[in-house]
């Protein structure tokens, strides 16, 4: 008997629409983890979305990740073209997307199937699915939707078929089109979260829309609402207090556009690659109201080209991409160092190498950011390790950039690309912004390179600065920009590139321990895994296992005072998402390990045994993964 | 009152600086003797004292060649950049800074081949940069190769048995893009009329686009040579709205043709002949608009406006508390 009958009876007893559910329990949880799933193009990331923000405004912790399928049109029914997002809230402050779903709605059998195959779906976990497949009229959909939910079932997973469909097409001519915010609505009632809320929450996310297209969603979102508190039996709440100061829930790639407004650089170019290109949409659209501009090159080297061009005319310059293009604009970046012209690049990296997954989350890029280009070419690398950061960091990369006339590369992912959750209010600092392009007259004999002897540091000239006048050059010239045909030269240019950054190095500070500052484990990481890295870390403690982690921001130049910290702890791993060679495969040994790539630098900068694990899945790295990972190397060579 | 304006202009003059050859002169040119280059740094070189451009207010951009040297020999700004990419560097630098003049120097190599995508694009932007291509139709710094313009049959290092391919032609690929606004053609060593047609660049507000063929002696040294002996293998086209050569060199030159610059039909058709060589204002439209002016780049901003478009656009992704979105609603 199918629990769709089960409900309809119920719905029957109750006298139709009327509320049933006002008796029903609610059970309090601290957490739970939502999946909302679907056929691309019927709007389950703006239901997640939404969800996440209602949640958000009642004061939950709330972290989205989005499930993207490659193509823009993936074949409908597909198990490959799941299109959805999990909305993971919590009473807590949430920093990343957790383990498995606990709740999850599917709009068919396929897209669900894709996440129950990937095993992100809790054992046991409860999904609502649309049941309108059982009456198709192709009698291979019936089958395979009924052969599904059987198999599920007998999986121990709680299938509740929901009339999405028909529920909806009483208030919408298109049914396809309008079953999100119904679903919007049936988890609002699940979660217990204020209507009123939701229905703000409906008007803003339509907001530029017709006030018709308002309000047919609002009552959508309360028709899924009612069904919910009418025919569901369970009733979750989570706890949260509202902030008492202002929060922004933006996701990454937007509030690293916000960011480059904030940090009053003046110019963006770039060219389209996902997943960096939300960024430069945002920017598109806010940009120009404050006198900047973005600049849609014709490809990616002309973006970079672009950019060092504007930065040495004294305009400081971004460049927003992803992996692919980072690789193109390499020479490029070359070129900013050489000439010492400030340049902020943004890698929003995906999978790789070549197209490998555009739309998925990996940090295989670390080691081409660092030690990339071609010769000797010292760059400052920052990876942001959530959403906030990914706005203060522009900031400071401009700071840098500027300071110290370097190329500053900042690496996110695609997992924070587009990942949601909220952080303080940004409030606006003057100190953010670089001083006007300096057009004062320079002394007689002034030198373009006048690099300082212990900083590497000289005073930049730009274009329009009387007595300034001399030719930069991607060749290796002296302290008066002309070309290099002495030997020393060479030499002492490359001495003062490279000073510059360990100039830098002498301003950072050594960056916290998470946890005791000695131990018996401690866990390395860097970029989107920083608060994967440290939940696991918090589970094990409360476990009593001596475990802390240490997370990079400045990869180079690495913080003075790492050495230290990583002999304080019997043993170190470092917990990347980029491939290392496993000893489980049968040729591979301490000798031929090709480690991740965070280990690799740490292993040559501070000679410490430290070992790594990884994976490269194209998913976020999962806390629970993380701690297994770590009780297993607590438990080694015991 | 009428004679009022001049007047003040005549003043302001007195009390501009002036300045001389010199003034633009930067290191000792590294090319070889009889170098096309020189040629045109030697015109540069005058039409920046005749225009009295001012050297802090000036930047020569270049990519990778014998020919992207020049801003080297130039006492003005300068950004010797990388192979092919002088084009979207100097995009950026006139972005950024529309007050500044930015000539670009590009080689056969390094804008027809390398950097073909970025110079199609370039033209479509149509930025008021004055670029001048210096084409010797071989690859020089890296020692004879063929580049996209060598002619079929020429014997270089990478085509020993001689260029297979047509040449790639330089003016009819200008001609076919869109936004194009100022196509010219000089011959360096006919330097009256060069000047001349770097001084129509100048002043046309666009991409200004002159192919310079020049000469290579050092890897191509007979290329020419039927074009130096003969006059006639040269076509010079006039207009009142294009070159007016001189009498002297109207008696050299007497293959001359009418060519209305607005013509763009026409001047497709010219830029197509190869022999004799075509010589002068090509295709000239002032009305093709700039990409900076359409983008109102060199706007100065403001701290206020930017603290405003900051709060205004995290007002859009903020959650205030109770207390002050109760505030805010009343």
């Amino acid at each position: 008997m199918s629990e769709t009958a089960t409900l309809d009876r119920k719905q029957q007893a109750a006298g139709g629409g009327e509320p049933a559910g006002k008796a029903k329990p609610v059970v309090n949880l601290t957490e739970h983890i939502v999946e909302v799933i679907s056929d691309s193009g019927e709007g389950a990331q703006r239901c997640g979305q939404s969800l996440a923000s209602i949640a958000a405004r009642s004061g939950n912790g709330i972290w989205t990740v989005e499930i993207i399928p490659a193509e823009i049109q993936p074949p409908a029914r597909s198990v490959a073209g799941a299109s959805g997002i999990r909305i993971r809230i919590g009473s807590r402050q949430v920093t990343n997307g957790g383990d498995e779903t606990d709740l999850a709605v599917a709009f068919n059998e396929q897209v669900l199937l894709g996440r129950v195959r990937a095993g992100e779906l809790k054992r046991g976990a409860t999904i609502l699915l649309e049941g309108m497949w059982r009456d198709h009229r192709d009698p291979s959909v019936v089958k395979s939707y009924c052969d599904t939910v059987e198999a599920l079932r007998k999986d121990g997973f709680r299938v509740i078929e929901v009339p999405l469909e028909k529920e909806c097409r009483s208030l919408m001519n298109d049914p396809r089109r309008g079953k999100n915010m119904f679903v919007l609505g049936m988890l609002c009632s699940i979660y217990s979260l204020d209507l009123q809320l939701a229905r703000d929450q409906v008007a803003l996310t339509f907001g530029k829309k017709d006030r018709s297209v308002i309000e047919s969603n609002v009552r959508l979102l309360e028709a899924g609402f009612a069904w919910g508190e009418a025919n569901l039996d369970f009733k979750y709440a989570i706890p949260a207090k509202r902030s008492t100061i202002p929060q922004v829930v933006t996701n990454g790639n937007t509030a690293i556009a916000l960011g480059v407004l904030a940090s009053g650089m003046d110019i963006c170019a770039m060219y389209p690659i996902t997943p960096a290109t939300s960024a430069s949409h945002y920017l598109s659209d806010c940009f120009e109201k404050v006198g900047g501009l973005v600049h849609q090159a014709e490809d990616e080297i002309a973006a970079c080209a672009f950019a060092i061009g504007a930065s040495y005319a004294g305009r400081c310059a971004v460049t927003i991409t992803s992996g692919p293009g980072y690789s193109l604009k390499q020479e490029g970046i070359g070129l900013a160092v050489m000439a010492e012209i400030p340049l902020v690049v943004v890698n929003v990296q995906r999978g790789g190498p070549s197209t490998g997954q555009p739309t998925k989350v990996e940090q295989g890029d670390l080691l081409t950011t660092v030690y990339g280009s071609h010769g000797d070419a010292p760059k400052v690398v920052m990876a942001v390790s959530g959403i906030e950061d990914c706005f203060y960091s522009m900031i400071t990369a401009r700071k840098i950039a500027e300071t110290f006339n370097m190329v500053v590369v900042v690496l996110s992912d695609a997992s924070l690309a587009t990942a949601q959750a909220p952080f303080p209010r940004p409030a606006f600092s003057e100190d953010w912004l670089a001083a006007p392009v300096d057009q004062s007259p320079l002394p007689e004999g002034a030198k373009p390179y006048d690099w300082d002897p212990v900083t590497g540091i000289a005073r930049r000239f730009i274009p329009g600065q009387p007595g300034g006048m001399h030719t930069v050059t991607g060749l290796a010239h002296d302290r008066l920009s002309k070309v290099a045909y002495d030997p020393s030269i060479n030499e002492e240019g490359m001495r003062a590139r490279s000073l510059k950054l360990a100039a830098l190095q002498k301003t950072l500070k050594t960056p916290p321990v998470f946890g005791d500052p000695e131990g018996d484990l401690l866990v390395v990481g860097w970029g989107s895994n920083k608060g994967i890295i440290e939940e696991a870390v918090e589970r094990l403690r409360g476990e009593g296992l001596k475990v802390s982690s240490l997370h990079l921001r400045f990869i180079q130049p690495m913080p003075s005072g790492i050495g230290e910290i990583l002999k304080r702890f019997r043993k170190v791993i470092a917990i990347e998402g980029n491939w290392g060679d496993r000893y489980e495969d049968e040729l591979i040994n301490e000798d031929n390990r090709r480690y991740t790539q965070l280990a690799m630098m740490l292993r040559a900068r501070h000679l410490v045994d430290i070992d790594c694990w990884s994976e490269a899945r194209g998913q976020p790295i999962k806390p629970g993964t993380v701690a297994k990972v770590l009780r297993a190397k607590l438990e080694e060579g015991k | 009152m009428t004679m009022g304006k001049p007047l003040t202009q005549c003043i302001i003059k007195l009390h501009e600086e002036h300045h001389n050859l010199e003034d633009y002169q930067g290191g000792v040119p590294r090319w070889c003797n009889g170098c096309g280059d020189n040629a045109i740094l030697a015109a540069v070189q005058r039409l920046c004292r005749d225009e009295n451009l001012t050297p802090e207010k000036t930047v020569f951009v270049s990519g990778i060649g014998c020919s992207s040297r020049f801003p080297h020999y130039m006492k003005t700004y300068g950004f010797h950049g990388i192979h092919g990419r002088a084009f979207p560097i100097a995009e950026g630098v006139k972005m950024a800074r529309p007050d500044l003049n930015v000539f670009v120097n590009t080689g056969d190599g390094d804008c027809c081949s390398i950097g073909a995508a970025h110079w199609i694009h370039a033209l479509r932007y149509n930025m008021n940069l004055t670029v001048i291509l210096h084409d010797n139709h071989v690859y020089g710094l890296t020692k004879k190769q063929a580049s996209p313009t060598s002619p079929v049959g020429l014997k270089s290092n990478t085509t020993p048995r001689g260029a297979v391919l047509e040449p790639l032609n330089p003016l009819t690929v200008t001609l076919g893009v869109a936004n194009v606004s100022f196509v010219a053609q000089a011959v360096d060593w006919i330097p009256e009329l060069m000047y001349d047609i770097v001084s129509r660049a100048f002043h046309h507000r666009g991409f200004s686009f002159i192919r310079i063929i020049q000469r290579c002696p050092e890897f191509l040294p007979k290329m020419f040579e039927p074009w130096l002996h003969d006059p006639g293998k040269t076509l010079l086209l006039t207009h009142r709205d294009g070159l007016q050569p001189g009498t002297d060199i109207g008696r050299i030159y007497k293959n001359q043709r009418e060519h209305d610059p607005l013509d763009i039909h026409r001047a497709r058709e010219i830029a197509s002949e190869e022999d004799p060589i075509p010589v002068g204002i090509l295709y000239r439209n002032p009305e093709v608009p700039c990409y900076e002016d359409l983008r109102n780049a060199g706007k100065p901003r403001t701290v206020e406006a930017i603290r405003r478009g900051l709060d205004a656009e995290l007002d859009k992704f903020t959650i205030w508390p109770e207390e002050a979105s109760q505030e805010r609603a009343a």
